[in-house]
Order: C-alpha cells, then structure tokens, then sequence
C-alpha cells in the first residue's frame, strides 16, 4: 500500500485500513481535521483526540496523537476533564449524531454553555451505522430506520443551532463533499479560544441511504453538491435558501474561555496568600 | 505540640482533608446528600492549592471527568451517594479497564432508588463490586471513623495509584456528617504513592504491557509525549482493540490478578478479641461501632465475643474469616441492609461455624443492645 506524506505523518499506518464501509463520508472529514492540524501546523504531542462509540468514534484510533476512545455520549465528559486539568493540551472530540445529540446531549449542551477551549467535529451520518440503521436525532420526519420501518415521526435536531443555542462561539458545517470549507472551518475552530461546534455532514450509503432509497455514495454526494448552500450567500440573497442545507461559518462570537475564568480565580487566591 | 493540627472535622470534611494530603488536585461532582460537603469543600480549598474543581451536569459525566483528568496526570476525585453511585457504573468499568487510577467517595443513604436521602443504610456492598458489568477487579475501603475517612483516603489514592484501578470509598451518612477529633499529619508522616511511569523511550512505549512482577503496565499522561490510544474496548497491549479471544481471556485474567494476587498488601482490617471468642461480630462503618459497645458489654458478662473489623471490603478478606471460622462457634454478620457481606462470610465460614445475620434496614443504626439481645437470645 502507498501513502501520501500526510498520511504517513498523522496516521497510525498500522491500524489501516479503516473499518468504515465502501462510500462511507467519515474518511474524508477524518481527513479534513488531520488537513487543518497540518495547516496550523500543530504539535502532535499537544493533540488529544476524544471520541465517544459509534462509526465516527473509530476515527481516533487511526489518528497518531494522544488519543482516547471513551463510552457512548461522553466524549465531551472526559474531554472537560483533560482540558481543564490540563489546559496546555489542544483537545478536539470527534463524535457522531447518535452519540452527541442523544445518549451525550446533555454533554454537548454543557460543554458548550461553559464556552471551554474543545473544538467539537459531529460527524452526521443521521442514521446509527454501527448498530445497523436504527433511526437517530437528525434522522429526517418521514424518513426510515430499522427501528423507523413505518416512517420517522420524530422532529429532527439541527445541531450547529442547538450548539449555538447553548452557548457555542464558533460554529460552522460542512460536508463530505465540501471537504476544503470543511478543513477551513475546523482550522478556524481550533483557532477559536473557545467550545467550537463543527457539524461534518457525512453519506451513510449502507443503511441511511438503503433504507431511504437514495442511492449510491455518489448519487449521495450528488445531492450535497446540489442541495447546499454557504451562509454568505443567503445572507445576501435568503430566497436562495430555502429547502437548502446551509454550510460554512455560522456563528463566530468570542467570549470569555472556562479554563482561563477559573485560572482567574487561582491568581486571586494566590494573592490573597 | 502534638495537638497543634487536632481538629474537630465532619466525616465528609476529613474526606477532603485526606484526599488533599494524598495529593488530589482535580475534583469533579454533582450534589448529592449526604456527600455534598465534599464537593463544596473541595470546591473551596483546590484552586487554592492550585487545584481544579468542576460542577459537572450529572454523575455520569463527573466520573469521565475525573478519568480524563487522571490521562492528564493529575490526582483525580469525585464524590456521591446512592443515586450517582448507580450512574457512576458506567464509567467505572472504563476506569477498570482503561487502568485509570481514581478515587470515588459513595456516601451511603437509604435506598433503592431515591430511598432514604438522609439516613444511614449500607446497602451498596454488592454494588462497590458488582455494579459495573463484566468480570473485574475491586478494590472498596470502608472506615469507621472520622479520623479513619482521613486516613483511609489518602490509602484509597495510593492504592489506585499502585494497581491502576478506580478504588472506591464506602462511607456512612451518620460519620461523613459527625464530628470528631483528628490529628492531621505532616506531609513527612505520610507514605504516597505516585502511578509508575514508564522509563523508555516514547518510541519504545507499549502503553499496555504489564511487567511480569506486579501486571501493572507503567502509565504515562497526555501530553508528555508517549502518543498512545486508550479504549473501553477489549485491547491488545498497545492500546488498540482486538476481538483475539486470547488477548481478551489475558487481559481481563491480568486485571483481576494484578489487584488479586497482592491480597496480603491490600488487607487492612481490626481484629478486636477475636482470639478466645466463641462468637464473633463481623461488621464495619458505623455498625462496627455499635458492635464494639457490644463485645465490650458481653465480656464484662463473662461472654467470649469478638470483632472482626474488615477495612478492606473488596477484594474480600478470607484468609482472616477463615481463620476465625476455624476457631469461633457462629459469626453474626450486622450490616445496615438484608444481608450482603453475610453472603461472602457465609460462603468462606459456613463449613466450618454458624454463620448468622443481624440487619436493620428501616434507616435506623443498628443499636448495641439489639446486637446484644440476639447473642443472648442465641437467635
């Protein structure tokens, strides 16, 4: 097998290949956080990668930094503990839509309403890929999963809006297909001295797609193409957004960092001695 | 001189006191009667010492929290009852095969359930062990004492420091909010243990081989340069998940032997007239109390009774309950709940004496003349 440099730079070569199905997203936003760690040319040894269970999770087993693997919906548990022990650290989640909008939403609200230094990458594949298809919290209405065999009746989350709603200072979306605005919004996430909320938009074409007949990887893809649309350009033309997936920045409002708040305190009590 | 750091402390406040001497510098929690003192306390003395203390959103997240600020190398803790011990178990089995040392404080309460928030009951025995799935290890410490919490706290983080394993403290309602004397040590009167880091190389760093002497593989934390992957998966040495059911059938035998085989240094107990006793009081926490009072009165009556005190709940002391079930009539198990340390007692002695309960359940302590009326009634 060849690789390029970048691979050979920031991958575990071992543990390749990826367990992810033909045509699956996940590689290429994989690929868009290791793209933006390599343009900001940051320290491998300062990177954690948190993940929580589920397809997306795997990803940090493949990365080459320190890298933990936790339980369903906890990675931003954990990540709040290793960066507020240790605020040098750079720590980034990688997580899925199961995994931070159910079983780890309450972690993904209060990450976010704390505004702590984590660069958050939700990779949506709206379906659960690991445990076979079964509908998730960005499953659209109508829409079918293995445990959806009539159609979907939940109303489905938008997740840079609930991110945003609680308290996140920089959010943006992407998708498999925008893959280089994906790595400039992650680039700028990890810029961001605060909780970042970067949505991936993935292609589940082995239960998402075959459930709801959509078709191959590519036809999948196809519609990303076609059906989104960047923020700049609805904001100056919103009738162009209608029935649209809106991409790229969406938020960007920097506020006081959780971990620098507390190191306040200590310098206060240090004085105080 | 010696009475320079005597103080009058609450139960949950020497908890804190011991955590802080044994080096806890990260605290994560969620308030929870009757723990909440540990958590308010922390949160008042760790930045301080240039400590962290976080309010998690719940207990499941607490325990992560304090996993994640152990990877980064810091002596970490959280506190709970009841309610938050349940949800705890998640994260304590990936504390338990992860091998990440921590320390968690379950003050008891009255349960199932919401239960009995404010009173006493020792209804989480099993759970210390059991709670979390799967087969592993347990190390659960239980004082009786205010002075003991300090003392036993600072035990709990050197032994999970030493063995790389959650441990965890079982307290009662009624000594976590008691006062009583404790003499504080000096930093130079007390032993602590630190995880062992590893010595090679980053690039020779196997993060889960064990060493052959004590199967503790040598820990380092993020950001010190040894990139490695941790998992709640079944792994292989390195860190990475494997379905080899050999690897599998290794580790988890590795996880329990590393705790298991070194019974002789993680048994701490008191053995109070036990030699001559014809019976034998097995109890702990607050109920050892009440059964002290108990032996006391019954030897002034010429009765030969002892107690037998574990400190140590897990793993399980049965070199010494055998021991004493060689020599003693019957053993009386008194535990506030139906019978749970019974069933481990009764599984090491019961071939060899009468092993009987004594137990109470309604939130009340059990009393030393209802532990004497059963002696003497000889039910």
């Amino acid at each position: 097998m060849m690789y390029s440099n970048l691979v050979k730079k920031y991958y575990r070569i071992n543990n390749l290949p990826h367990i992810w199905c033909p045509g699956c997203g996940h590689g290429i936003l994989m690929n868009s956080i290791i793209r933006a760690i390599d343009n900001l040319k940051l320290d491998k040894d300062n990177i954690c990668v948190v993940s929580g269970i589920g397809c997306s999770s795997r990803a940090s087993g493949y990365m080459d930094f320190n890298t933990l693997h936790t339980t369903h919906g906890r990675a931003l548990a954990f990540a709040t503990g290793i960066k507020f022990a240790n605020p040098n650290l750079k720590v980034i989640v990688v997580t899925g839509d199961g995994d931070c909008a159910a079983i780890g939403g309450n972690h993904l609200i209060h990450a976010a309403r704390r505004n702590i230094d984590i660069t958050t990458i939700a990779f949506n594949n709206n379906i659960y890929g690991m445990t076979g298809g079964q509908y998730s919290p960005t499953t659209p209405t109508g829409d079918f999963g293995t445990t959806a065999p009539y159609g979907n009746i939940d109303k489905s989350f938008d997740l840079c809006n609930l991110a945003k709603s609680a308290g996140a200072t920089y959010v943006g979306r992407g998708t498999a297909y925008h893959a280089s605005l994906l790595t400039k919004l992650i680039e700028n996430g990890l810029n961001n001295n605060g909780f970042s909320f970067i949505e991936g938009v993935s292609v589940c074409p082995t239960y998402y797609g075959r459930k709801n007949k959509k078709g191959s990887s590519v036809k999948m893809m196809t519609y990303l193409k076609e059906n989104c649309i960047d923020k700049k350009v609805v904001d100056k033309k919103p009738e162009l957004g209608e029935n649209k997936i809106l991409i790229g920045e969406l938020y960007n409002n920097s506020q006081p960092e959780y971990t620098e708040k507390y190191k306040e305190i200590i310098k206060m009590l240090s004085k105080e001695s | 001189m010696s009475n320079k750091k005597a103080k009058l402390l609450q139960g949950n406040e020497a908890c804190v006191e011991g955590a802080l001497a044994a080096g806890m510098r990260f605290f994560a929690g969620y308030p929870i009667t009757p723990s909440t003192e540990i958590a308010e306390i922390s949160s008042q003395k760790l930045p301080a010492l240039d400590g962290k203390f976080i309010q998690m959103e719940d207990e499941l997240s607490s325990m992560a929290a304090i996993i994640g600020g152990s990877l980064a190398g810091i002596k970490s803790m959280t506190a709970t009852s009841g309610p938050g011990f349940s949800l705890m178990q998640e994260n304590l089995g990936y504390a338990t095969i992860a091998e990440i040392p921590c320390v968690i404080v379950n003050v008891q309460r009255g349960g199932p359930s919401t239960g009995l928030p404010t009173s006493p009951a020792q209804g989480e025995i099993m759970q210390a062990k059991w709670g979390t799935h799967g087969d592993h290890p347990a190390i659960t410490l239980y004082p009786n004492s205010v002075e003991e919490i300090y003392n036993t706290t600072i035990t709990a983080f050197n032994f999970s420091e030493k063995y790389r394993v959650p441990v965890v403290l079982l307290l009662d309602e009624v000594i976590a909010h008691m006062r009583e004397k404790v003499t504080l040590k000096d930093t130079s009167e007390i032993t602590i243990i630190d995880r062992k880091k590893p010595t090679c190389s980053a690039e020779e760093y196997v993060a889960y081989r064990a060493d052959d002497n004590d199967n503790i593989p040598s820990m380092a934390s993020f950001g010190e340069g040894y990139r490695y992957h941790v998992t709640g998966l079944v792994h292989n040495e390195t860190g990475f998940p494997t379905n080899d059911n050999k690897v599998a059938d290794k580790l988890i035998r590795r996880l329990i032997d590393k705790v298991e085989n070194d019974i002789d240094n993680l048994s701490i107990y008191e053995d109070y007239k036990t030699n001559d006793a014809e019976t034998v009081i097995v109890s702990f926490g607050s109920v050892s109390r009440s059964a002290k009072s108990a032996v006391n009165e019954l030897r002034n009556n010429g009765k030969k009774v002892g107690l037998f005190r574990p400190i140590t709940i897990w793993p399980t002391l049965e070199k010494q309950i055998l021991e004493i079930s060689k020599k003693a009539k019957t053993i009386y198990v008194a535990e506030m709940n139906l019978g749970q340390y019974y069933y481990e007692v009764e599984r090491i002695a019961g071939k060899y004496c009468n092993v009987k309960k004594i137990n109470k359940v309604n939130g009340e302590l059990i009393t030393p003349n209802e532990i004497i009326s059963v002696i003497n009634g000889g039910n």
